[in-house]
């Protein structure tokens, strides 16, 4: 049985480290961080996302591939081939390691949309080509996955403990400005390596500590607007209603967070007017993205990172600074492990974001 | 010609323990209890002249007491006798008369035809379809947290049931102050608030006493939601509770006026209803007094017909000049719902009203109660709620435009699991009309269209409708709504969830036990043992 074809419920690790002014650092910290809560997952997913690891390829989309054969590969390559440039096409590099057995095949393609592509089938946004390109690969070519999409960077995950597969990609080679991780505990057995986290759709990742429990409602919510929920994971719903409510229907972050976790109607009925009227619409409106449940997820993109819990906090987050590093982590102790003590250190409130935004001197 | 028909009934009367007090005797609406006087006099008379017994009885007189006697033809099985007996000193029984045993021509058939070779007429009934049809509410159950995500006590935490009625934009958007605040620019249409996902079904005066109304209304604001005058206008004893109330336009247009309209918190155009699909509406003038007269602006006496359709609306096109003419009237104040009877293509038509304007699609199934329908409609035509609640959601959500409608289903809730199992069909509320008379006193004894409701509720008799207190039958109705929320709070924390409208449409909350694989898949809803997305 494959992960997708079921849903694996499962308990996790987070942890992310970000410098607001691009400044980059390799994999060696987050490693650390995410392997001292070793605990928190059982050996079936970890993975990493870096951000500003490919600075030579920048304008292009990095599509990371897992392919079970390479003829699933070569598959997935012929349909690159006849909607993108294709400028590099490459076996990820990895190290041999004891733990991770029976790894896939892994590519890296550095690509551009064809031009001629957009106009003939009137796409104006790329990045809808990217998306459906990623929804067809998942859902149409057998054996062949898209670990991540975006722009100059990168999602690294598979089975086994995170700190093995770090390891296995040899992540202390690359350098960003920002990475997130992920140890998962599934209660099963996947096996599946796209089951792992991050979760990622252009440059947006997801890592994520919970089960949602609307799951059912969230999904059906999206696949109104076209999205299909093939791997039937909650992360995927994060990453899709992120995309939805932010790049498709223009909401600020910090008002797609209060759609995820939305304030109780207590104490909307307490705010003034205005603030009142907007989110009761919000929640009016919304109402079928309210994620119920369990979780704390960590949202990253090109330019920031968003630290979220559910509206009563079921599942632990704390964040913290040093410098110009803001830290986040499932626990203190991984929190303190990233760069060494932090300059402060607080728990993230329920429902109430963390929201980090390099600063716009900064091109990332 | 003496009826053949056997009564369905047997009255027993304890005479040791009545004590003549004559309760019943004035409590019964349809004049199935008496005193046994005129028995005893005719006993005299018939012994008159034979001196031994007559010197026998005149002894007797003055210490038999007059006892009461029941009329089973006449008797409904309303209770309304058994429950106000000071001295629990009657019984209602079905009548055990044996008749050849057959599947096929079970008692009741051959009642109707008796019934109509006597009559020549058209079978009349209340209340909801009472045949054994398969429901879909007792085969599907509700999903609870076990450890991998934890449950969330109702008692502890705040467990919301808010929910809003109207058509909801795809997407807000929002100005920002110069402070930096957000203002809402999206302009939305108007919503209805209901605290807890419940509302009355439409049930009209003339239907129902003008106290069953006025308890509804009571009831509707104590308790944070709507009650529905149905086609028969609005009464001005009324009007106090108009932000609670959405009032019809049905075929017959009764009581359809400026003021009426204005007077509402929503306006529904009534199209069919569960009971009745296809047919129209008859109240029969002795139902018309005065005062349902003057509400529904028809002369005193005089039968109120409602025609099958809409003599205005012949299509869908049609519908939405209504909706509009609707909207126009009311400056674009109030919501404008549509209410349907389930029938086959449902789905279909929920997606046409849906795109005709309409704010609220009310979908009634074919348990769905009514004042007075001919038995076979009510029994035989429709379809049940669950499968076209689950069509008519899935239906447009592939459409994309179920954010442009909300969803009232009705027919047939009998507690607070059939209320979640429709929310989590994809119902945004319900509406209960028999539950809600329950809770009054109704024990659905099925007599509405007689007009002789012994419990003051379907009925114009005053001596009758006094009967009923409006203020402690509102009270029920509160307490009924109140059990129910906590109810639903309870399952909604089960669920591990905080908030109604993560029950709203999640099918995968729900399991099928005992539904075949066609079942399931119109439902939308995966059988028990399968897992999350399994």
């Amino acid at each position: 049985m494959r992960e997708g074809m079921v849903r694996i419920p499962s308990g996790c690790a987070v942890s992310a480290v970000m410098n607001k002014r691009g400044r980059r650092i390799n994999g060696e910290p987050i490693t650390r961080s995410i392997a001292c809560m070793h605990d928190r997952s059982n050996g079936l997913g970890g993975g990493f996302a870096a951000y500003g690891i490919y600075p030579e390829f920048a304008e292009l989309y990095a599509f990371h591939l897992l392919c079970n054969s390479e003829a699933a590969r070569l598959d997935a390559d012929a349909f690159l081939q006849k909607n993108f440039e294709v400028h590099r096409a490459e076996p990820i590099p990895t190290r041999r390691v004891r733990e991770i057995t029976d790894p896939p095949v892994i590519w890296r393609y550095f690509v551009a949309p064809k031009r001629e592509c957009l106009e003939y089938r009137c796409i104006e946004d790329e990045r809808d080509l990217v998306t459906e390109a990623v929804m067809t690969i998942n859902n149409r070519i057998p054996g062949a996955y898209v670990m991540s999409s975006g722009k100059n960077m990168g999602v690294f995950k598979g089975v086994g403990y995170p700190e093995d597969i770090a390891r296995f990609y040899r992540l202390e080679e690359y350098e960003a400005y920002m990475w997130t991780a992920h140890g998962r505990f599934p209660t099963n057995t996947p096996g599946w390596w796209g089951g792992a986290h991050p979760f990622n759709l252009l440059d947006w990742s997801v890592v994520h500590n919970g089960e949602i429990s609307s799951y059912g409602i969230n999904k059906r919510y999206l696949e109104m607007f076209g999205y299909r929920l093939e791997l039937q994971t909650d992360t995927e719903v994060v990453a899709y209603l992120f995309d939805l409510l932010h790049r498709r229907h223009g909401l600020p972050l910090p008002l797609v967070c209060r759609v995820l976790a939305p304030p109780f109607w207590k104490d909307i009925d307490k705010m003034e007017p205005a603030e009142r009227e907007a989110y009761t619409a919000l929640r009016m409106v919304y109402g079928s993205a309210l994620m119920n449940g369990p979780f704390s997820i960590i949202v990253s993109h090109s330019r920031g990172l968003i630290g979220l819990n559910d509206r009563i906090k079921l599942r632990p987050l704390v964040c913290g600074k040093k410098g110009d590093f803001v830290l986040l982590a499932s626990e203190e102790s991984a929190l303190r492990l990233l760069l060494g003590d932090p300059d402060e250190v607080w728990a993230v409130r329920a429902g109430d974001p963390v929201i980090v935004t390099m600063e716009r001197s900064v091109a990332a | 010609m003496r009826s053949i028909i056997p009564p369905d009934f047997v009255i027993r009367i304890d005479h040791n323990k009545c004590r003549r007090c004559g309760t019943c005797v004035r409590g019964c609406g349809f004049g199935a209890l008496s005193f046994a006087r005129s028995l005893w006099d005719r006993s005299l008379a018939i012994f008159k002249g034979q001196e031994d017994m007559q010197k026998v009885y005149s002894r007797l007189e003055g210490y038999i007491p007059d006892h009461v006697v029941g009329d089973n033809t006449r008797c409904v099985q309303c209770h309304y006798c058994v429950t106000h007996c000071p001295e629990g000193a009657i019984n209602i029984e079905p009548n055990p008369l044996a008749y050849k045993a057959s599947h096929h021509w079970l008692p009741e058939y051959m009642r109707n035809v008796w019934l109509q070779a006597e009559t020549g007429g058209v079978i009349l009934t209340g209340s909801g379809n009472d045949k054994a049809y398969f429901s879909y509410f007792d085969h599907m159950v509700l999903d609870a947290c076990q450890v991998t995500n934890p449950s969330i006590d109702p008692l502890r935490e705040p467990m919301e049931l808010r929910t809003y009625l109207g058509s909801k934009p795809d997407a807000l958007e929002f100005d920002r102050f110069p402070d930096g605040r957000l203002r809402l620019k999206t302009r939305l249409a108007p919503q209805l608030r209901l605290d807890t996902p419940i509302v009355f079904a439409a049930m009209s005066y003339g239907a129902i006493s003008l106290n069953a109304q006025k308890a509804l209304a009571m009831a509707a604001k104590e308790a944070g939601t709507l009650m529905n005058t149905g086609e028969g206008g609005l009464h001005k004893d009324l009007y106090p509770y108009a932000d609670h109330v959405i009032v019809q336009v049905a075929s017959g247009r009764f009581g359809v006026n400026a003021e009426y309209l204005e007077r509402a918190a929503a306006v529904e155009i009534k199209i069919g209803q569960g009971a009745k699909p296809g047919i129209g509406g008859h109240l029969p003038g002795e139902k018309v007094t005065e005062d349902v007269s003057q509400t529904r602006m028809i002369p005193v006496g005089t039968d109120a017909l409602s025609p099958a359709p809409h003599h205005d609306i012949y299509s869908i096109e049609d519908l939405a000049q209504l909706i509009y003419a609707i909207k126009e009237a009311t400056a674009y104040t109030k919501p404008v719902s549509v209410k349907i009877a389930a029938v086959h293509n449902v789905a279909a038509i929920a997606s046409g009203i849906a795109r005709a304007g309409a704010d609220i699609i009310y979908i009634d199934g074919f348990r769905g109660g009514t004042g007075a329908s001919p038995l076979i409609i009510r029994d035989h035509v429709g379809i049940p709620i669950e499968v076209a609640l689950a069509a008519v959601d899935e239906r447009l959500r592939q459409e994309g435009i179920r954010n442009r409608v909300s969803i009232i289903a009705a027919g047939g809730i009998r507690h607070s699991g059939d209320v979640a199992k429709a929310i989590a069909l994809g119902a945004d509320a319900v509406a209960v009309g028999t539950a809600a008379l329950v809770a009054m006193g109704c024990h659905v004894c099925q007599k509405c269209y007689t007009g002789n409701c012994s419990w003051g509720i379907a009925t114009q008799r005053p001596e009758l409708v006094e009967r009923l207190d409006p203020e402690k039958a509102a009270e029920r109705l509160v307490n009924l709504l109140r059990g129910w929320s906590l109810e639903l709070k309870e399952i909604l924390g089960a669920l591990g969830t905080n908030a109604v409208e993560s029950l709203r449409g999640n099918r995968e909350r729900l399991r099928g036990v005992g539904l075949n694989e066609q079942d399931l898949r119109i439902l939308g809803v995966k059988p028990a043992g399968v897992g999350i997305g399994g």
